[in-house]
């Protein structure tokens, strides 16, 4: 037993015969790594529980100071004490609702020409370019919203919409600054794209390559493969990527806190100021006034998260429940 | 019984009416979704071509290695202290729960696992910054190592996910054969399995430090309040950081103080950039090697 050396010698130099002290090490070795491993995940999930507890703990005196009327309450003043999260609610949904209706069709295109239509040369560049765009981080965006395409959006872009669509309330007079809802929600555009294109470009590529060869044999043009075949075998898989875009959107506090303005009122008008759940806990947490501030901005991260903890769940499900790449490989 | 039509074998071998329809409404759509592709390309392009013009003009070496107001040496350091204390957490824990997806958790476990990393991949970074403050720096100060926890939650269901990829990807015979050759499980693990994937675990690691050093949200709560001259590495004070300063630069509104933005702003880029697009290349090139 002295004489057994646990290093790596081999099995094959003691001709098969495991020293007992070497098997009682790997039993213990064995157990030790199952129990970090263990222990890893166990982080993991106790980390998710931690930041709802956390979070609620810090909220709770706006809780029971405001309790649910907090939601759609719109009056947010931090010298008289009254918090309501109604206006920021309202921009978070504009905003996002927005950049996914101009975000998704346009990443789905993507997705589409990265799968369908590029060569395989053209493909490989293009793809990683548009992943590239999801790694710009959020400041740095955010501050070439503010420099570069505020200015821009407030001298062409918003000037021309108003005198085109003017007769709609949400195209109003463009304000001075160019800092509003419709820049803030292209800002979120260029965010959620990167992300909804490369989940569809994966999704694309799983349509069985039978069906659509079978949809060209029969005379479909390539749109035709597209809407009939490729879509729809993989619909509920975007449906999931642009709730994940969605939850993206809603979350983002930086660049849009940047090129949002920071207004506390509802408007009709997409040019006016405004102002995100995400953005207004970024703008005001670090110099809360009072501890009703502070928890009321916890209210808010409440909300976020419970929001992002939704949009996360219900993309797994509609992603499972009605997949139909299971169904195709069976 | 009518005659049947004949086609005119003189007739232009053209697609007309139906058929030409269709086929305009598919090269259309395939325009369409060119455009798109072009589109994204090119706001790509104008960020970083902005970034680059802008940023270049400030930056020389006293810019970046010297301390406030001629450089921003302090926030570089702080950021890579950050970026370093934030893997350090996320790097093992996110390789053990790599390992205990591929090695020990039954079809239950994973799926449950991957239902905690995609939640701790979807929460928004500011609902990060506000627990962390929330759990480390309210009634204390602020810290970098808060900043890095929160930013450690960031990598790891990046570095989880990237490592059990590459894990999966090991080759079942390498693994047959330990087992063959009586080697403990744990054995196998440390001396056969983690050894043929570490390339692709440390590049899976680049790529989730890319995604984190930019981070700002829970920064701005953790490590805001700081003095921009000193040269500190001490974690458990606030650190100077470039992310909150180019947005402290961004809200001020002074041109000086946007030209320090942009040239700050050109480092980050270039680091995440070039980080990125490097871990990409090699984790593609590890993942073709071991699936061979």
């Amino acid at each position: 037993m002295s004489t057994a050396a646990p290093s790596v010698a081999g099995p094959g130099a003691r001709a098969g015969r495991i020293s007992p002290l070497r098997k009682r090490l790997d039993r213990v070795g064995d157990r030790m790594l199952f129990g970090v491993c263990a222990l890893a995940a166990l982080i993991a999930g106790a980390t998710i529980v931690l930041v709802g507890f956390q979070i609620v703990h810090g909220a709770s005196p706006a809780l029971s100071k405001f309790g649910f009327g907090f939601v759609y309450e719109t009056t947010w003043q931090p010298n008289f004490g009254e918090f309501g999260a109604g206006a920021l609610l309202f921009g978070t949904a504009v905003t996002s609702a927005f950049a996914l209706l101009l975000g998704a069709p346009i990443a789905i295109a993507i997705g589409l020409f990265l799968t369908l239509l590029a060569p395989r040369g053209v493909r490989g560049v293009v793809g990683p370019l548009v992943e590239l765009l999801a790694a710009i981080p959020s400041v740095i965006l955010g501050f070439w919203g503010l420099l570069v395409l505020a200015p821009f959006v407030q001298a062409h872009v918003e000037p021309f919409l108003h005198s085109t669509l003017g007769f709609l309330p949400i195209f109003g007079a463009p304000e001075t600054t160019g800092l509003s809802v419709f820049t803030a929600s292209l800002i979120l555009t260029i965010m959620v794209i990167p992300i909804i294109a490369s989940i569809s470009r994966d999704l694309f590529q799983s349509v069985p390559p039978e069906l659509q060869d079978g949809a060209s044999a029969l005379g479909a043009t390539r749109w035709e493969v597209v809407r009939g075949i490729v879509l729809p075998t993989t619909s509920s898989g975007v449906v999931a990527a642009c709730i994940l875009g969605l939850g993206r959107a809603l979350g983002e506090a930086i660049a849009v806190s940047q090129v949002i303005g920071a207004g506390s009122t509802i408007q009709a008008s997409l040019f006016k100021s405004g102002d995100t759940l995400a953005s207004r806990i970024a703008l005001q947490f670090p110099g809360a006034l009072t501890e009703l501030h502070k928890a009321s901005l916890y209210y808010c991260a409440l909300i976020l998260l419970v929001i992002s903890v939704v949009a996360n769940v219900a993309a797994s499900w509609i992603g499972r429940r009605f997949s139909y790449s299971g169904a195709v490989n069976g | 019984m009518s005659a049947p039509t004949i086609p005119d074998p003189s007739a232009p071998l053209t697609p007309s009416g139906n058929l030409r329809r269709r086929q305009l409404v598919s090269r259309a759509a395939e325009l369409v979704a060119t455009a798109a592709a072009i589109a994204a390309i090119a706001v790509l392009a104008i960020v970083i071509w902005t970034v680059a013009s802008r940023g270049i003009k400030t930056i020389d070496l006293d810019f970046v290695f010297t301390g406030y107001p001629t450089g921003v040496g302090p926030m570089l350091l702080g950021t890579i202290v950050i970026s370093l204390v934030a893997t350090l957490i996320a790097m093992p824990i996110g390789v053990l729960i790599a390992l205990f997806l591929t090695e020990y958790a039954g079809a239950r476990g994973v799926r449950s696992m991957k239902m905690v990393l995609d939640l701790l991949n979807g929460l928004p970074s500011i609902v990060l910054g506000v627990f962390v403050f929330a759990l480390l720096v309210d009634h204390k100060q602020q810290s970098a190592f808060a900043g890095a926890v929160a930013l450690a939650i960031i990598e790891l269901p990046l570095i989880a996910r990237g490592s059990q990829e590459v894990l999966l990807l090991v080759p079942k015979g390498l693994r047959e054969a330990s087992d063959a050759l009586g080697v403990a499980r744990w054995r196998s693990v440390v001396t056969v399995i983690l050894p043929t994937a570490l390339g692709g675990i440390v590049t899976a690691t680049v790529l989730a430090v890319a995604r984190a050093a930019g981070e700002t949200a829970p920064l701005i709560l953790a490590s805001s309040v700081f003095d921009p001259k000193s040269f500190s590495v001490n974690p458990f004070e606030a650190l100077p950081n470039v992310p909150v300063w180019i947005y402290k630069l961004s809200e001020e509104g002074n041109p000086e103080g946007f030209n320090e933005a942009w040239g700050m702003s050109l480092l980050l880029v270039s680091f995440i950039l070039f980080a990125s697009l490097g871990a990409r290349a090699l984790l593609a090139r590890s993942k073709r090697k071991l699936s061979q």
